[in-house]
């Protein structure tokens, strides 16, 4: 991600679950709302998803959106959306052939990280096995 | 699918607020929102259209506290309750962790809560989830209004599974906070389980 950011001259790189979970970010965060972000970024793909298979596609593999000062350029890799905040210190087509060359490599990560996660499966134990009711209930108190 | 990021040490659950046009989901939302502390709380985002009718959906993220040194966070969303809006409200289903089904008690209404229903489980069906086996919360809105059904044939109707049935009054915040919490405790309890 790091690279990526600096190939492109981008603001911001973030990884988002298409369910709208964020997963990672890299760069100039400043009083940005990621949380919102990838909310947002996951609605928008689910929307025009829904759009392409209306038209008989089977997705938009990218979405670019360019504003004034700020754009946004979103990169579908599987379940991952890659999404990267520019501004005019780099312009679409940069944005549009790193996140392609990145892309790959991206993808190849996933599998391996999956592959991983499965072998590893049930040798980390979650620390929720034996969470009382007393906690569930103790984190309404908290907020 | 509650997403657990173990580097960061946060465990994130989505919660879709669901039910009939103006049975009240953003109104839940909109007095979680008011009346929760700044730090636990995001930004509400409302995608509405001009006439406040939600369009594709209302998200606010909500911090609960920590459990066994995870962060819980909740991120609440509604659906666009009105007919035509259906390829976008089963859109917000995908990955979500429970359901807080709206029902507007509302005499009238009966018939839009059935359809709704009966929409969710169709909805949650397309995508592998099976209402009877997850977290599930039933709200009885708008108790206050004067030509509701009474509580005991609104359950007949529209209970589904032994589901909690919680009446509220979304607008003044009644039943709002125990209809998360339990929806939520559903939630975390699945965790356990899993």
């Amino acid at each position: 991600m790091a690279r990526l950011r600096l190939d492109s001259a981008a603001r911001l790189v973030v990884l988002v679950d298409k369910d709208g979970q964020q997963i990672a970010v890299h760069g100039e965060l400043g009083e940005l709302d990621t949380t919102s972000l990838a909310s947002l970024v996951a609605g928008n793909v689910a929307a025009t998803g829904g759009m392409a298979k209306l038209i008989g596609e089977r997705e938009f593999p990218t979405l670019s959106h360019e504003g004034e000062r700020e754009s946004i350029h979103i990169s579908v890799i599987g379940r991952v959306l890659l999404v990267v905040v520019f501004d005019d210190r780099s312009s679409l087509g940069l944005v549009k052939l790193r996140s392609k060359q990145i892309s790959h490599e991206l993808a190849a990560a996933f599998v391996e990280i999956e592959r991983e996660s499965e072998l590893s499966n049930g040798a980390e134990a979650l620390p929720f096995d034996e969470i009382t009711d007393e906690e569930i209930d103790s984190l309404f108190s908290q907020a | 699918m509650t997403f657990i990021n173990y580097a960061s040490r946060e465990i994130n659950c989505k919660i879709v607020y669901y039910g009939p046009g103006l049975c009240g989901k953003t109104t839940n939302l909109q007095y979680i929102y008011d009346s929760t502390a700044a730090p636990a709380k995001g930004k509400l985002i409302s995608l509405a259209t001009e006439s406040d009718r939600t369009l594709f959906f209302d998200f606010m993220p909500l911090e609960l506290g920590t459990v066994r040194g995870f962060k819980t966070r909740f991120h609440l969303y509604t659906v666009p309750g009105q007919v035509f809006y259906e390829a976008s409200r089963k859109l917000i289903l995908k990955g979500v962790d429970g359901v807080v089904f709206v029902a507007d008690s509302q005499e009238e209404r009966m018939d839009a809560n059935i359809e709704s229903l009966y929409n969710l489980e169709e909805n949650l069906r397309s995508y592998g989830y099976d209402l009877l086996k997850i977290p599930y919360v039933l709200q009885l809105n708008k108790r206050d209004l004067p030509n509701v059904m009474p509580t005991n044939d609104l359950t007949v109707e529209l209970q589904r599974k032994g589901e909690p049935v919680i009446e509220a009054i979304a607008s003044s915040g009644q039943g709002v906070f125990d209809t998360l919490k339990a929806v939520a405790k559903q939630v975390l309890t699945e965790l356990r389980k899993s």
